[in-house]
């Protein structure tokens, strides 16, 4: 048998077999050993399918070998590689972090359903991504859901439990909505295979049927990305969770979403159908902007530094939806580039943030007074993302931002250069909370000595604020791929 | 197509209505899994009544049949029936937990509860 002809169905099996395993070693250092092998062995496949697509181009999977469209096909092409990349990528870095980190956060008892947890959630990611099969993208999208749900409540504080709760809530109607628009679309078409689907559409362009498979999908889909207005589930989500749950989430969940929109726009209905007969260029335009500004205004005024960030993750993704308003390949560019850039910096962000919970006891702004004598490294480290999320040249952010501007002047849009300028300030306001709070005030009198971050938590910690300094200096990997996934796109499948 | 034909639409759609207004009207937290409920409900009907044709068969291959009724929605609906049933239960069980740590399962009465734990937290610092 060729294990390599099988590696686009292996890079969810193995992470879907570790799952049940360590319900049955229940031990939780083999639990974690278990699912750190599936996650590095996971991250291994993705390189390596990575690399195939970029020697030989776009394959398809046939699982089973029932030919598509019949059979449920995995399609792996260079927009899926650089998802799986990333997916896989944070979570063999963010695993070894959350063993440690979730020593003070969750009961020791429970440790092995975590990791459980946290396998089942890698496995709903990674298949969503490369899976060509409609009903397919919704089963794992659940997967991943329910997992990230049990994660989100195993959080220290009992707000936890709400905020779990609501995110159950609306994550149910918009995958719900998700179903009733690939439902419409499965009675206009027949089929269920993306690839297919894009095809058979061209027949039924325009129909209502196929309109409101449009909007449902449209507003599913936005509801998991947490497009702002639909983003009241995530800044509750995102402070209640164990440090190394928002970090994982932050970096993965709704860029994965993101990618299902994107799937959905370009290869099933043809962006002349979504940007033409609807104006959902108008629509994306505006709710990205909205996001961007008011997410921000309300980054500033938080007085927790978990909530702070969360609140930029919506205004972040106003960024990577304002490419995709564009509706050209430079925007697209910008957007399959932002999805990447922004989750290693987010990644990072909360894993320093994880570390300063452990160290100190919490990430308000009152705690973390001083904090850049206290915690030299850390804060220098929260510093450079800082810098990344705003966009200053030589960090990640500021590639993509640059992506963003030149769509935008390509289009001679000078008014939302202008724009996107001005809501960087907006984020240079949010992280200068921080600079202020940790360099320019003296630690509270009463507070005791900050506890060593240990090393398993500082190395991953460490990865990521270097990578995200890497891709905003070195960005042969990031532009191909995203170049390539875009032209890819706007090519279109069909 | 008549009135009728559409007939399980009306039904799929009262039943999606019905179902997403409980969910954003009640503030009880049981309620609004029973609304949640109702709404993923009617998406199994928009799946299965357009796969059933009247006096269709099942896929048979032979020539004594000529009409089939899809048998594919049926078997996607199982899948989604298995997910409604899991998101149920996790919401059930989060319910379980709330109640255990807050004591109550109003939805307002929870959200006043934290803002007191707030403003106390506060009030120390």
């Amino acid at each position: 048998m060729n294990l390599s002809e099988h590696l686009p169905v292996l890079q969810v099996v193995v992470p879907l077999v570790a799952a049940p395993l360590t319900v049955l070693l229940r031990k939780r250092s083999l639990a974690f050993a278990t699912v750190l092998a599936a996650s590095w062995i996971a991250f291994g496949i993705a390189i390596l399918l990575w690399m195939k697509v970029a020697s030989t181009g776009a394959f398809s999977y046939a699982i089973g070998s029932w030919p598509a469209p019949w059979g449920i096909e995995y399609r792996v092409d260079p927009l899926s590689t650089f998802l799986l990349v990333l997916v896989s990528g944070v979570a063999a870095i963010v695993l070894p972090f959350s063993r440690a980190s979730i020593e003070s956060e969750i009961s020791t008892q429970q440790h092995y359903l975590f990791y459980t947890m946290f396998a089942l959630c890698l496995t709903g990611l990674l298949g969503i991504t490369v899976t060509g099969d409609a009903f397919n993208v919704f089963v794992f999208l659940e997967i991943s859901s329910l997992s990230t749900y049990v994660l989100i409540a195993l959080g220290r504080d009992r707000q936890a439990l709400l905020a779990s709760y609501q995110y159950l809530i609306m994550g149910s109607i918009g995958a719900t909505f998700i179903v009733i628009g690939i439902g419409l679309l499965y009675l206009m078409t027949g089929t269920l295979n993306l690839a297919d689907m894009g095809q058979r559409i061209g027949a039924v362009q325009g129909t209502r049927p196929v309109l409101a498979a449009l909007a449902f999908l449209t507003v599913g889909i936005s509801l998991k990305l947490a497009l702002f207005p639909l983003h009241q589930w995530l800044p509750n989500a995102y402070t209640f969770a164990p440090s190394a749950v928002s970090a994982f989430l932050a970096a993965t969940a709704t860029k994965v979403a993101v990618y299902v929109l994107i799937r959905f726009y370009f290869s099933v209905f043809g962006e002349s159908q979504v940007f033409d007969r609807l104006p959902m260029k108008e629509a994306m335009l505006l709710l990205a902007l909205a996001g961007m500004f008011i997410a921000s205004t309300y980054a500033i005024f938080q007085t927790d530094l978990k909530r702070l960030f969360a609140y930029s993750s919506v205004a972040q993704i106003g960024y990577i939806i304002l490419g995709l308003s564009f509706g050209s390949a430079t925007g697209l560019t910008a957007t399959v580039l932002h999805l990447f850039n922004h989750g290693v910096t987010k990644g990072a962000v909360f894993m320093l943030l994880g570390c300063v919970a452990l160290a100190i006891g919490g990430t308000t702004m009152t705690r973390v007074q001083g904090l850049g004598k206290r915690m030299p490294l850390t804060s220098f480290g929260i510093v450079v993302c800082g810098l990344s999320l705003i966009g200053v040249p030589g960090t990640a952010g500021f590639i993509s931002k640059w992506y963003l501007l030149l769509a935008a002047m390509e289009k001679g849009q000078w008014w939302l250069v202008f724009l996107i300028l001005a809501s960087s300030l907006l984020a240079i306001a949010y992280v200068w909370r921080f600079v202020e709070a940790a360099y320019f005030r003296e630690p509270r009198k009463d507070t005791a000595a900050a506890r060593p971050v240990p090393w398993l938590m500082a190395v991953p910690t460490a990865a990521l604020v270097v990578a995200t300094v890497y891709f905003g200096l070195e960005t042969s990997f990031t532009i191909g791929s995203a170049t390539k996934a875009a032209a890819l796109l706007m090519g279109g499948l069909r | 197509m008549t009135t009728g034909g559409h007939f399980t639409y009306f039904i799929t759609v009262f039943l999606m209505i019905a179902g997403l207004f409980i969910v954003i009207a009640r503030g009880n937290l049981i309620k609004k899994l029973i609304g949640l409920g109702i709404f993923q409900t009617s998406v199994y009907l928009l799946y299965i009544a357009p796969g059933k044709l009247l006096g269709g068969t099942a896929p048979i291959l032979s020539d004594a049949f000529t009409v089939y009724s899809n048998p594919l929605p049926h078997v996607l609906i199982l899948t989604a029936i298995v997910v409604g049933v899991a998101t149920l239960a996790l919401g059930l069980a989060l319910v379980v937990r709330i109640r255990e740590a807050y004591d109550s399962i109003e939805e307002d009465e929870i959200l006043s509860l934290d803002a007191d734990q707030a403003h106390r937290k506060q009030e120390q610092q």
